[in-house]
């Protein structure tokens, strides 16, 4: 094993390799099969990399998508319990492992519940339906007799366990389809709020980041960064650098400047030294964070129409048009990002990465090191939380480079804060111009939107050119020129579309190609923006034909789970009978993630201080309907955090940056919200037993910017279309 | 060479010159659920008990816990099992990705040694040097009120 750091859970694989045959199922009815099977499942059609069963009772999981802090691991745990009618305690979990589990892409897009789930259900079905099979010939009796509780197959009279058929067992066959799930009646652990696995752990201190991994003789590296995106290393002096304290070596390929040294912070002082006494080629073209909006619009851009319908050329009494601004925002990890990186004698570059996308990364490295594909085996370990691309993915790559200098010894590297804050790819800048028509009575006629966007995603997929050390080395390598993301998902026009149904709808996209300021995916990508811009402008439509903005919304909405969602926000906020205050106003929004997963809505109650700006938000209500919950707890924690993640970013974030620099580089210049700003939040869901599972991780991020600006206005008569909103900018909305 | 308690046991340890408490409790010394995240007193991810005091250990020079005793969040525990407050953070799931917990938890259980019935605002004001990116706050205030409910 190439583990570096000797995690006990290797042993658990012990005993599970190749097992002789105990059931040979025809070819044809595989291929009959193969259609009825789940994505991700058919994507990696073979039990054995999925589950492995064992003769001390236990059982691991295997799944490709990873522990972010969303619950993901623990949630596929239960449902693999409960197919398997075993105790949960049995199971052990490996995830994103590129030498042992399936390929299950990117762990992103709240794509883990509709994408990993079901493939977890009939993989764990299928295994069960085995186990059952060959008791029942072991037994000399039909399968339809026996039962299972937990691992044992019984007909009432004898019975044999999965850990007595491990002997014979063979999982390296292709999953049929033709399994039977557990019908939602017998489901002991989905629906239930089992506690997470990895919490014990994070709450007592045991090692479980790779931040905090130590293993036996590593050494530590940094990286000695440029002073800005675009420049060139002219010279740089080494002696006085190695001659630094701790310091083993330095590496150099082009203008990329790497340093190990015996402890992380003597590499990150001598590269702070190596940087600052280089002498660099700098550009200064960038257009500043003030100056975004208008190199945007200004930008050379790909236009496209992405719906159409009715006209935009009819009568109507009164038109209405507001353009919403969205700065570059930051996923802002707390815990910089990390990885742990060895060459080993046997020409495999282990990498322990908390990338997104593990299999992905695996190839980005190989390729960065031009090494053969599949001689870099990526474990993943879990990090601070990441919110989408952060720099989890660079790290793994710089620990790599620094490590195949280093041949044999593990070497960590952690980027520090400022490194993070500067070099992170940030949530892009976007601006959405809207223009209604409205008749008579109040009623929307015609509906346009316009969405200018620089790409979403640079996540490097495998490819090398996409790292952020990449655009260094000799020859650089150059990013490739970024697509917008396509229907259904859309990336810059993600939830552009409006989920109202007016008689004249078009929205369209001004895609700027060219990154002044580097860009990746971050949460919802640029549904957070889009919803902020339409949810309010209904709001501006709503105020202009003198509706409430509740029943406004409710007019023109289709779906009954969506009106069920701000029904009972609406429900739980007390819309109906709130009474107004002086200062204090409400407002309410909603949407479906994608348009496609799960419903959210939110009502927020604020107060504006007139003289100085200031917001306070004095409580928030919500209510979603993720589907079926799988751990309803847990998705009401990630609804609650996405509304204090969102209401963060609305109230306070903005990355600010020069024509040469950026300007955001720690947690004072910006400022994310604290723990006495954070308002009472009261999260109910609607549960959907048998419905698909709609993941969630992303479902409460679009609504609170759209209900805190409806708020303030309710409270001031502003309005604020430009995020954030800072007491300034709310000031100034006030004075008109 | 410095000695001083940790989590009740006699260290005794070379410290190079310059390094931070935290280098030497996360990396000399392994203690894990230490961990950087901003180096400059900003975010609390890193905090630790001095002689019963919370202290930022990425701003702390290692050479001052000289004689001094050291808690460390494993040190919180009593007898191998969570203590009370580690307990209500399990019982809440007062948390995401649990980077931050570390922090949150020795600045919890300061505010609980200081007063054991705090209020929710002055739980809050406490834990105003914690940041958290996931957005489990309000589980986190509730943890710490069922910590000194239960206790």
């Amino acid at each position: 094993m190439n583990d570096i750091l000797n995690i006990s859970r290797r042993g658990l694989l012990q005993g599970a390799g190749a097992l002789t045959l105990a059931f040979a199922i025809p070819s044809d009815i595989l291929a009959e099969a193969a259609k009825k099977l789940p994505r991700n499942l058919e994507r990696n059609a073979n039990l054995a990399s999925w589950i492995r069963v064992h003769a001390d009772g236990k059982i691991t999981l295997l799944i490709g998508k990873v522990e972010l802090g969303q619950g993901t691991v623990t949630a596929a745990a239960q449902i693999a319990a409960d197919e398997l009618q075993i105790d949960i305690n049995r199971l052990d979990v490996i995830s994103g492992d590129t030498f042992e589990g399936p390929n299950e892409r990117t762990t992103a897009g709240s794509g883990s519940a509709p994408g990993c789930f079901p493939a977890v259900h009939q993989a764990a079905a299928e295994v069960r339906h085995i186990l059952v099979h060959m008791a029942a010939q072991k037994l000399s009796v039909e399968a339809g007799s026996l039962t299972v509780l937990d691992g044992v197959i019984s007909d009432g009279a004898q019975s044999l366990s999965y850990w007595e058929l491990v002997d014979g067992l063979n999982l390296n066959v292709e999953p049929t389809g033709e399994a039977e799930l557990i019908s939602i009646d017998r489901h002991k652990y989905i629906g239930q709020s089992v506690p997470r696995f990895d919490l014990p752990a994070k709450i007592t201190g045991q090692p479980i980041f790779v931040q905090e991994m130590h293993p036996e003789g590593v050494v530590y590296g940094a990286i000695a960064r440029p002073p800005t995106y675009k420049s060139s290393l002219v010279s740089a002096d080494f002696g006085p650098i190695e001659a630094m304290e701790g310091v083993l070596k330095i590496v150099r390929n082009g203008s990329l400047l790497g340093v190990v040294a015996k402890r992380q912070e003597q590499a990150w002082a001598a590269a702070l030294e190596l940087s600052k006494t280089a002498h660099w080629n700098v550009q200064s073209d960038l257009p500043g964070h003030d100056g975004i909006f208008e190199w945007l619009e200004n930008a050379d851009s790909e236009e496209k129409e992405l719906v159409n319908e009715g006209s935009q050329d009819v009568a109507v009494s009164r038109v209405v048009e507001s353009t919403f601004y969205r700065p570059y925002q930051m996923h802002g990890s707390i815990g910089p990002s990390a990885a742990i990186a060895k060459l080993g004698t046997d020409g495999i570059m282990t990498v322990h990465t908390h990338s997104q996308a593990t299999f992905a990364a695996a190839d980005t490295i190989a390729e960065f090191l031009g090494m053969e594909k599949g001689k870099v085996h990526c474990i993943h370990t879990q990090g601070s939380g990441c919110y989408g691309h952060n720099m989890a993915d660079d790290a793994a790559v710089d620990a790599a480079w620094l490590a195949s200098n280093m041949s044999g010894t593990p070497v960590k590297l952690q980027y520090s804060r400022e490194e993070e804050h500067k070099w992170e790819p940030y949530g892009t800048a976007m601006m959405m111009k809207a223009r209604a028509g409205i008749d008579d009575n109040g009623d929307v006629v015609t509906w346009n939107m316009e969405i200018w966007s620089t790409p979403h995603s640079t996540r490097p997929s495998g490819q090398a050119r996409r790292v952020l050390s990449a655009r260094y080395i000799d020859p650089p390598l150059e990013m490739d020129k970024r697509k917008d993301g396509g229907p259904p998902n859309y990336a810059a026009a993600r939830n552009g579309i409006p989920l109202y149904k007016f008689e004249n709808t078009r929205v369209s996209t001004h895609f700027v190609p060219e990154m002044p300021i580097r860009v990746s995916a971050f949460r919802g990508l640029g549904a957070y923006a889009n919803a902020f811009a339409i949810e309010s402008f209904i709001d501006e439509i709503a105020a202009e034909s003198n509706a409430d903005p509740l029943e406004f919304r409710l007019r023109y909405l289709t779906e009954q789970r969506a009106v069920d969602v701000l029904k009972k926000t609406a429900e739980i906020f007390g819309w109906d009978n709130w009474e107004p205050k002086k200062n204090i106003g409400r407002g309410i929004a909603f949407a479906k993630y994608k348009n496609l997963h799960a419903y959210c809505a939110v009502a927020v109650e604020a107060q504006v201080t007139p003289r100085n700006g200031k917001v306070r938000v004095l409580r928030i209500a919500s209510a979603a309907d993720c589907g079926h919950l799988v751990a309803p707890d847990n998705v009401a924690n990630q609804i609650e955090g996405g509304i204090i993640q969102s209401l963060s970013a609305t109230l306070k974030e903005e990355v600010k940056f020069d024509n040469t620099s950026i300007l955001s580089t720690d947690w004072a210049s910006y400022p994310i919200l604290t723990f006495s700003e954070v308002p009472p939040i009261e999260v109910e869901l609607i549960n959907r037993p048998g419905l698909p599972y709609l993941g969630t991780a992303e479902a409460s991020q679009e609504q609170v910017a759209p209900a805190l600006a409806a708020a303030i206005y309710d409270a001031t008569g502003a309005r604020m279309r430009r995020l954030p909103f800072t007491p300034d900018r709310v000031k100034k909305a006030i004075k008109g | 060479m410095i000695n001083f308690s940790l989590n009740d046991e006699d260290v005794s340890v070379e410290v190079a010159d310059g390094a931070t408490l935290l280098s030497l409790l996360s990396e000399t010394l392994q203690m894990s659920g230490v961990k950087y995240g901003c180096g400059k007193s900003q975010c609390g991810a890193c905090a630790v008990l001095v002689d019963g005091s919370k202290v930022i250990s990425c701003s702390t020079p290692a050479k001052s816990v000289a004689g001094r005793s050291v808690t460390t969040l494993a040190g919180l525990m009593e007898n191998g099992e969570p203590n009370a407050l580690q307990k209500a953070f399990i019982a809440e799931q007062a948390a995401q990705c649990g980077y931050c917990t570390s922090g949150m938890i020795i600045s919890a259980q300061e505010i609980l040694d200081n007063n054991p019935d705090p209020s929710d605002a002055e739980i809050r004001a406490g834990l105003n040097g914690n940041l958290c990116r996931c957005g489990t706050h309000n589980r986190v205030v509730r943890a710490v009120l069922r910590a000194a409910r239960e206790n």
